[in-house]
């Protein structure tokens, strides 16, 4: 092989590499990959994830064979954790890393290598420029005040001679082109924030019966449940309901953690004021009944009077006086506004089901009205709940945080704030001292044109004296 | 003086402006300008006075919530959210044409909350009796609001850049002569969206600080955060393509407005359409 086709190949390969970095730092593939995240996404919230497709098109009416299709291909029923879903997440991230990496190098040098000499050239880029000749005084003091003026107006600047010529430098807000950058990373710290809470993280559920305690929690989606270090005892389960409605105001548990049986710590929880320990936090997200609620209640024998007390669980058959029975079948905490209900039955000594009806706790001669052999009132019942609790371990929260605190602060810098910059040469003319102002920035323009005239105002009333 | 009574205050204002914004650009007169301006600052101290009222009136019912709690309290608020931004803007920039696009959309959601929404004072679940409730919908609406403002702008931008362009680049004449020139509507576009992002950055983050406080989850691709992610991706698609060449003006414009159709389907159309945690918003 000669010489010349191998550097050929060599350039290339260049060639084809440039190119593809090009494309992995471009601009478009950044806006390219955003609408297309955009777009894709929406396929999520319309079909429901986490479901099966027999259940959507059981729910909807929407076509079977289409859902199966959609779930076998691209994975819908779980897309935001679908392979393509996160590649192009991945292709957003190296995306981002890429034209950081390009990027970077440069505004740090403008940052931390600020051109301290307004060169003629210099001057030529800038769109706000002013001149001025002062005819009295030496160059000296013209230095003296035009570093005063600016340190004044603006901030002191840096200064530095050349061949009789003086030049000043003055900035503000140099940093905020890391904006950008902070910006950027703050979204790849939050990726690592969630990486890590998916690996070393779990999200679990458990119930706990009023009075016992648990030392396992089920994972979402898991079959085999993960063993606590701790046990978390539920005391009690309490919840209240805005006056005369069913609208829950309020549900709260009274946890306690056990370690080694001895007691560690104690919280009430109520939805949105969960308990933490050991880095697991559990919150209050459900409850219900737990096993059958127990009845007591007074019975009076039309015929007789006779009146007898009795207890009963749900769904267990009482023997009454004369060789009947009841048995309660229903129960409700809140019946439309009538408080506590239950719904029950009589048997005849036969066996055979009387019709089921209401007793109301509140309305004890209720049931009196019905004409039964039977006069029943609900005296109490006791139910005892559980309480629901969302279990969460997330190591990686606090570096999600910490990448929306940086997002935060890097977009407000990349948005509001802008590096401003001001050069002033002096120089010796045959006639007096000529100065020259000149300024940038890098964000506002319009609003940086408005302080610079009147920047430029005040240094001409300065320099010429008054 | 009741709440109601402010609010119908506010509605009748944000009409009269939007009219009067109307006069001002076939009349061209500086002063009608000036009066549509003031009428939407009344509108706008009304509203204010209105859901301060309405917070109180909660209390006095014993409900200590503030008033955000239902699609009715959060529609007038979205109103308030657009006449602050649209008012703070033309304090700074004075381009009063800009009201004739803003004004419609306050008097739009402030006579639908007022004719078919439910005002009824209701108490909280519990799942929103938490301050970060507070905190999440004042960032998301403000960025709303500026996304809002952005739009009316660009629709602004495509009006005129369309008749330009049809009149092959000489300047147009009637009520076009008083918008601000396409350059300015694209900045102002580009203007409003730099104040919405990093509110709806905010209102993201707050509404995960929150889910993760309550629920132990900062994110769960339910699909209200799904969709305000969307709008985000939109809205930072945007602000990219600004430096993108071939990307700034008309299609600029359209990104802008499509950010906005994505908002406001996040804002309703989720709750209306689609299920999920947020379902008990609407």
């Amino acid at each position: 092989m000669d010489n010349k086709s191998e550097i050929q190949t060599e350039r290339a390969k260049g060639f084809v590499t440039d190119r593809i970095w090009d494309f992995f730092c471009s601009l478009k593939l950044a806006i390219g990959t955003l609408i297309l995240l955009a777009l894709t996404s929406i396929i999520g919230t319309v079909i429901e994830q986490g479901k099966t497709p027999e259940e959507m098109a059981a729910k909807h009416g929407w076509n079977l064979e289409f859902l199966n299709f959609l779930d076998k291909s691209i994975n819908a029923f779980d897309m935001y954790h679908s392979w393509w879903f996160l590649s192009l997440m991945g292709l957003f991230a190296v995306n981002l890393i890429c034209c950081s990496i390009k990027r970077f190098p440069h505004v740090w040098k403008t940052v931390n290598e600020p051109k301290l000499v307004g060169a003629e050239g210099l001057f030529r880029t800038l769109s706000n420029v002013e001149e001025v000749v002062v005819q009295k005084g030496s160059i000296d003091e013209v230095r003296d005040k035009a570093v005063a003026f600016l340190g004044g107006k603006f901030v002191a600047p840096r200064v530095t001679e050349q061949d009789g010529t003086i030049y000043l430098y003055a900035e503000k807000g140099a940093w905020s082109r890391f904006g950008v950058y902070v910006t950027h990373a703050s979204i790849l710290i939050i990726f690592i924030g969630a990486a890590i809470g998916n690996v070393w993280g779990y999200k679990a559920f458990v119930n706990i019966v009023e009075g016992s305690a648990v030392d396992q929690v089920w994972p979402r989606g898991g079959k085999e449940p993960i063993k606590l270090d701790f046990a978390v005892r539920c005391d009690n389960f309490d919840v209240e309901f805005y006056d005369g409605s069913q609208r829950p105001k309020e549900f709260s548990s009274d946890l306690v953690v056990l370690e080694n049986g001895q007691e560690v710590l104690k919280k009430k929880i109520e939805v949105n004021d969960p308990l933490t320990y050991k880095g697991i936090t559990f919150y209050q997200s459900s409850y219900g009944p737990a096993g059958d609620a127990t009845f007591r209640f007074r019975i009076r024998e039309r015929a007789t009077g006779q009146t007898i007390e009795a207890t009963a669980r749900q769904g267990e058959h009482v023997p009454l006086p004369g060789g009947a029975s009841f048995a309660v079948t229903n129960f409700a905490e809140s019946y439309d506004r009538f408080g506590p209900a239950v719904q029950m039955h009589v048997n005849t000594p036969g066996g055979r089901h009387g019709n089921p009806f209401i007793v109301l706790q509140n309305y004890p001669d209720f049931d009196a009205q019905r004409g039964g052999e039977y006069i029943f009132s609900l005296l109490g019942y006791q139910q005892r709940f559980y309480t629901g609790l969302q279990v969460a371990k997330d190591p990686g929260v606090w570096v999600v945080w910490l990448g929306c605190f940086l997002m935060v602060i890097g977009s407000c810098g990349a948005f509001f704030l802008s590096h401003r910059r001001l050069w002033v040469t002096i120089q010796p003319l045959t006639k007096g001292v000529g100065v020259k102002l000149g300024g940038s920035a890098h964000r506002n323009q319009p609003a940086f044109a408005l302080f610079f005239d009147s920047l430029r105002k005040d240094l001409n009333a300065t320099l010429s004296g008054n | 003086m009741t709440s109601s009574l402010f609010f119908n205050i506010t509605t009748a204002a944000y009409f009269i402006a939007m009219v009067v914004f109307i006069v001002y650009l076939t009349s061209k007169n500086e002063k009608v300008g000036f009066i549509a301006t003031l009428i939407s600052w009344v509108g706008f101290v009304a509203n204010t006075v209105a859901i301060g009222l309405r917070w109180q009136e909660a209390y006095a019912l014993g409900f200590q919530q503030a008033p955000l709690s239902n699609l009715y309290e959060s529609v007038v608020f979205f109103a308030w959210s657009i006449l602050l931004i649209y008012l703070l803007f033309d304090l700074k920039y004075k381009y009063r044409a800009v009201g004739a696009f803003v004004l419609p959309g306050a008097f739009a959601w402030m006579i639908w909350a007022q004719w078919s929404l439910d005002a009824t004072i209701a108490p909280l679940v519990p799942a929103l009796q938490s301050n970060w409730l507070t905190y999440h919908v004042i960032t998301c609406f403000i960025g709303y609001a500026a996304f809002a403002v952005a739009c009316g702008v660009s629709i602004m931008y495509l009006v005129k850049v369309g008749k330009e362009e049809a009149s092959s680049g000489s300047p147009v004449g009637g009520i076009l002569a008083m918008f601000p020139s396409v350059k300015v509507l694209d900045d102002l576009n580009y203007k409003a969206i730099m104040v919405g992002f990093p509110m709806l950055t905010l209102g993201i983050i707050t509404g995960a600080a929150w889910a993760n406080y309550a629920w132990g989850t900062y994110w769960s691709w339910d699909p209200k955060e799904t969709w305000s992610l969307i709008v985000w991706f939109i809205y930072a698609a945007f602000l990219h393509a600004r430096f993108t060449r071939g990307w700034v003006g008309r299609r600029a414009a359209w990104l802008s407005i499509s950010g906005f159709a994505a908002t406001i389907f996040c804002y309703l159309g989720v709750n209306l359409l689609l299920s999920g945690l947020h379902s008990y918003g609407g």
